[in-house]
């Protein structure tokens, strides 16, 4: 046998990589140097650099699993229009890089023959942040890719449009620890029932002090079941929050029926106008419903209308209801407020009204 | 190819997201079913999978012990559940691999790392996880050192899982946006790459992230959702140019930049003239960003650049979702020296959290348990009042050593100003 055979190959740890050598020419020479942008139409963005040059971006939709030959249809597009560069947003949009403003209606037009929607621009909804569900995640309540599809079908005027008042960011969660973020609206697997226990598989698969660890109520006891050594569970205190099934896949936190959809509403990254914010509770006990989910469908798009009709240019959907007030928006998308809409958590009370500053 | 045999599942429930006009994943992952290849059977079974979630509702991946040579972490491993059912994808393993910093791509690596992804994997590439990786989803056990080693000879590398440093984001800030505040390709490149070790050797008590965002807006959610977050922000006053002003003036009318730019700053600092020139006090401008993104030709950051430092933030797991808070209200980035200092402070607050956390405790709950103050005395930072909304409201606190301590940064005070 040769040597580099016998000899395991190593690998080389290059770490990030450097993207300069795939970045557009004009991005590279203006690195840092960029004077103003503007939006000639939705799904478009111009940017204009102190040297004057200029490089238009066109921004589209992608379904973020993308098989191979979705990817190369894309860059055959980039090939035909942009010098062969493209970078994706963090919301999983492609953006093609195009020095030659000639190129952006034809790039816009096979776009759309191919079916990617032009849009996620300024005030648009843009892509509902992804995660990974059914299809590869080992602890998932729902599906990630079917749940943004299907609310992506919903939306997608308002993704190749800009007639929102401000920009929507949508976040969707397939299990509690929530790796979706926060979001203006968040669409998110909620618990309904305390796990059933497989006293059987416990003490094979899990490291019980690390699940008791895990449980943020302090819910779980080790305890001995069938004179074998398992977990149970003070049912009383579990908060069905689905932390103990990670570590411990015999805690079955989801069921067919008791896994249930929730919507949030008001969460913020950015720092514009109002501080960063999270999400708050409007609606639980949906239905998991696939392959469509039109139950939570119903309730965003009621949100958003009631938003796009209601609120001031510029407010975000949390700041908006901070200006009409949590009443008048329950009234305004007529959910009733109950008992759960109140918090119970650690600093549970500065999350109450101490004051008589009330809207009538 | 020799795929004749394969037997197609039926995907009654899948079908249906197939219509609609947003891209179908669904369409997809048939396109590579039936394209004949090594994987088609892969994928066929996957579906077939999926398919049988939908019925049930319940998910059929299990988790196992998956790694390449060298490395303790960035390789997701999945089992199926049910692989008799579906035993071509009962192996269906992700490669977590770190992207260029800003997602910048030519067509051609594109295309090189989807021609690795077919003779190893599945076809089916996501751009990008929430965590920021490239997930290449669906290797089996025996390719997932091969396609490793072709994307590593490519000079691409593995990302972060478990408790080990995670791979981060950078907003694409310099590369094309007038909002930048600092280079975030550099400083999230300079970062990451000193501490590799702590991401491919995983041996924190947890998860610790990075995110960069170029300015206030915060395009990649450092807030919320990174252990250590760097925001580009500015010192002086930002730049009015008022031949512009007038422009959006005329162009938006006057009420509408007084409800929308000057009534909504949310530190009173904008008053619109009688000239029509917009007027800021810099002084309580909190640098919120919300003026300069309305009127983007007009206004713009200032000269004297760096970034806030917030630390903490995370999701929900487990005492609920925490914010970063600010520990380093600005910090200058512009020089090697400056990016130096940081990437070293860095290097201070991983050591701490590896030291004091306790296990799968993330950076936000050490500091809820131990006090900020404490934190902020293990990592050598002096308090400021900008750490805070207000001060102290409860008196249950021990403070013998109050007047000392005011003695103390009295005495910092001075000789700092010495030393200027
Ligand atoms: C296939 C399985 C999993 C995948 C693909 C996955 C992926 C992710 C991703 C992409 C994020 C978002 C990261 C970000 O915002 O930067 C995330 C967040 C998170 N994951 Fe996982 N994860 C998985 C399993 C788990 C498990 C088993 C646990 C816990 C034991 C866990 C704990 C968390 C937590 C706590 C977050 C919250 C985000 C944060 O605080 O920053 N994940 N996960
Ligand atoms: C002779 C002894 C005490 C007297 C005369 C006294 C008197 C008072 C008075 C007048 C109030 C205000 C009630 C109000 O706001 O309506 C009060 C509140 C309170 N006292 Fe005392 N107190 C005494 C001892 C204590 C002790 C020993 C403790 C704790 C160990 C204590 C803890 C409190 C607390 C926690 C409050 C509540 C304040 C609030 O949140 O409203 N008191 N006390
Ligand atoms: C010799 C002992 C004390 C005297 C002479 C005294 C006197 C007073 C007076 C005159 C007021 C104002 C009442 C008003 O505004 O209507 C007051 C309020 C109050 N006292 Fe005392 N007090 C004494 C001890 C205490 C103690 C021991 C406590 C608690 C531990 C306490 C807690 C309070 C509180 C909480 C208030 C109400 C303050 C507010 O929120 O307005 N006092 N006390
Ligand atoms: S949200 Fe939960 S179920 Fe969904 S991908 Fe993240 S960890 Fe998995
Ligand atoms: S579901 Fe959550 S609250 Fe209930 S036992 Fe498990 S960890 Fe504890
Ligand atoms: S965070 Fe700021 S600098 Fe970065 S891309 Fe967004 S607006 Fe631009
Ligand atoms: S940046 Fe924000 S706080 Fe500062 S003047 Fe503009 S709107 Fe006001």
């Amino acid at each position: 046998m040769s040597e580099a055979a016998v000899k395991p190959r190593m690998p080389e740890e290059h770490g990030v990589p450097d993207p300069f050598p795939w970045m557009h020419p004009i991005m590279k020479k203006n690195y840092g140097q960029w004077d103003h942008h503007y939006r000639p139409r939705p799904g478009v963005l111009c940017h204009v650099a102190k040297s004057g040059d200029k490089i238009y971006t066109v921004r589209a939709g992608t379904q973020r699993q993308m098989d191979v030959f979705t990817i190369r249809k894309l860059c055959d597009l980039a090939d035909k229009y942009a010098d062969g560069h493209v970078r994706f947003t963090t919301r999983s949009n492609i953006e093609f890089l195009l020095a030659d403003e000639a190129n952006v209606e034809p790039l816009i037009e096979e776009l759309k023959e191919g079916g990617f929607p032009v849009g996620g621009t300024g005030n648009s909804v843009s892509m509902v942040s992804h995660t990974q569900g059914w299809l590869h995640c080992d602890i998932p309540g729902t599906d990630a890719s079917g749940v943004v599809k299907s609310l992506m079908d919903l939306m997608y005027d308002e993704f190749v449009n800009e007639e929102m008042p401000n920009r929507v960011r949508i976040t969707s969660s397939c299990c509690q620890i929530n790796c979706g973020g926060q979001g203006d609206i968040a669409i998110n697997v909620q618990y309904t029932k305390p796990p059933r226990i497989n006293h059987d598989l416990v003490a094979n698969v899990c490291e019980r002090p690390a699940v008791v660890a895990r449980c943020p109520v302090a819910a779980i006891r080790p305890a001995l079941v069938n004179g074998k050594p398992s977990l149970e569970v003070d049912e009383k205190k579990c908060v069905c929050c689905g932390a103990c099934y990670a570590p411990c896949p015999p805690m079955q936190i989801n069921g067919k029926e008791e896994t249930k959809i929730a919507i949030w509403v008001g969460g913020k990254h950015s720092n514009a106008r109002s501080k960063p914010a999270f999400h708050k509770l409007v609606m639980a006990g949906l239905p998991n419903n696939p392959p469509r989910w039109p139950e939570a469908g119903e309730v965003v798009m009621k949100i958003l209308r009631a938003y796009k009709e209601n609120a001031k240019d510029w407010e975000r959907i949390g700041e908006w209801i901070a200006r009409i007030g949590w009443p008048r928006f329950f009234e305004l998308i007529d959910v009733p407020f109950i008992k759960h809409h109140i918090d119970t958590w650690t600093y549970a009370r500065l999350t109450h009204n101490h004051s008589t500053h009330i809207q009538y | 190819m020799a795929n004749k045999d394969m037997k197609v599942h039926p995907t009654p429930m899948l079908d249906e997201l197939e219509k609609g006009p947003w891209p179908s994943f669904v369409t997809g992952l048939k396109r590579l079913r039936d394209a004949d290849k090594r994987y088609s059977p892969v994928v066929n079974d996957l579906l077939g999978q999926l398919e049988h979630s939908y019925e049930e509702k319940l998910g059929f991946w299990k988790g196992g012990a998956i790694s390449v040579l060298g490395y303790g972490a960035g390789v997701i491993p999945r089992f199926s559940e049910v692989p008799e059912e579906y035993p071509a994808s009962s192996e269906f393993h992700t490669l977590r691999i770190i992207p260029p910093a800003g997602y910048h791509y030519n067509t051609e690596v594109l295309r090189k790392l989807c021609d690795v992804w077919e003779q190893y994997g599945s076809g089916l590439i996501a751009f990008h996880g929430q965590s920021g990786d490239i997930m290449f989803q669906g290797v089996d056990s025996e390719n997932t050192q091969k396609a490793f080693d072709a994307l590593n000879e490519m000079g691409f590398d593995m990302g972060g899982a478990g408790p080990d440093l995670r791979t981060s984001m950078n907003c694409v800030g310099h590369a094309r946006c007038e909002m930048s505040c600092f280079d975030e390709i550099k400083v999230h490149r300079a970062v990451l790459n000193e501490y590799l070790d702590e991401m491919h050797r995983p041996a924190l008590p947890y998860k610790f992230k990075f995110k960069f965002s170029g300015c206030p807006n915060d395009c990649v959610n450092a807030i919320h959702r990174a252990d250590m977050a760097v925001i580009g922000t500015w010192r002086d006053d930002m730049k009015v140019d008022q031949a512009k002003v007038k422009e959006y003036v005329e162009e938006l009318g006057r009420d509408y930049i007084n409800e929308h730019v000057v009534g909504m700053c949310p530190s009173k600092s904008l008053k619109l003239n009688d000239k029509d020139e917009l007027e800021v006090d810099n002084k309580s401008c909190v640098r919120c960003m919300h003026c300069l993104n309305v009127m983007t030709k007009a206004l713009s950051p200032g000269d004297d650049k760096g970034v806030v430092i917030l630390i903490g933030g995370k999701r929900t797991l487990k005492i609920g979702d925490l914010m970063g808070t600010v520990i380093k209200p600005f910090v200058k980035m512009e020089t090697e020296e400056d990016i130096e200092a940081f990437v070293e402070f860095a290097g201070e607050v991983i050591d701490f959290f590896a030291e004091n956390a306790l296990e799968h405790e993330r950076t936000g709950e050490m500091i809820d348990r131990i006090g900020l103050p404490a934190f902020l005395e293990g990592i050598g930072v002096e308090p400021d009042p900008n750490m805070v909304l207000h001060p102290r409201q409860v008196s249950y606190v021990r403070t013998d050593d109050f007047q000392d301590e005011l003695e103390k940064a009295r005495a910092r005070k001075a000789s700092k100003e010495a030393a200027e």
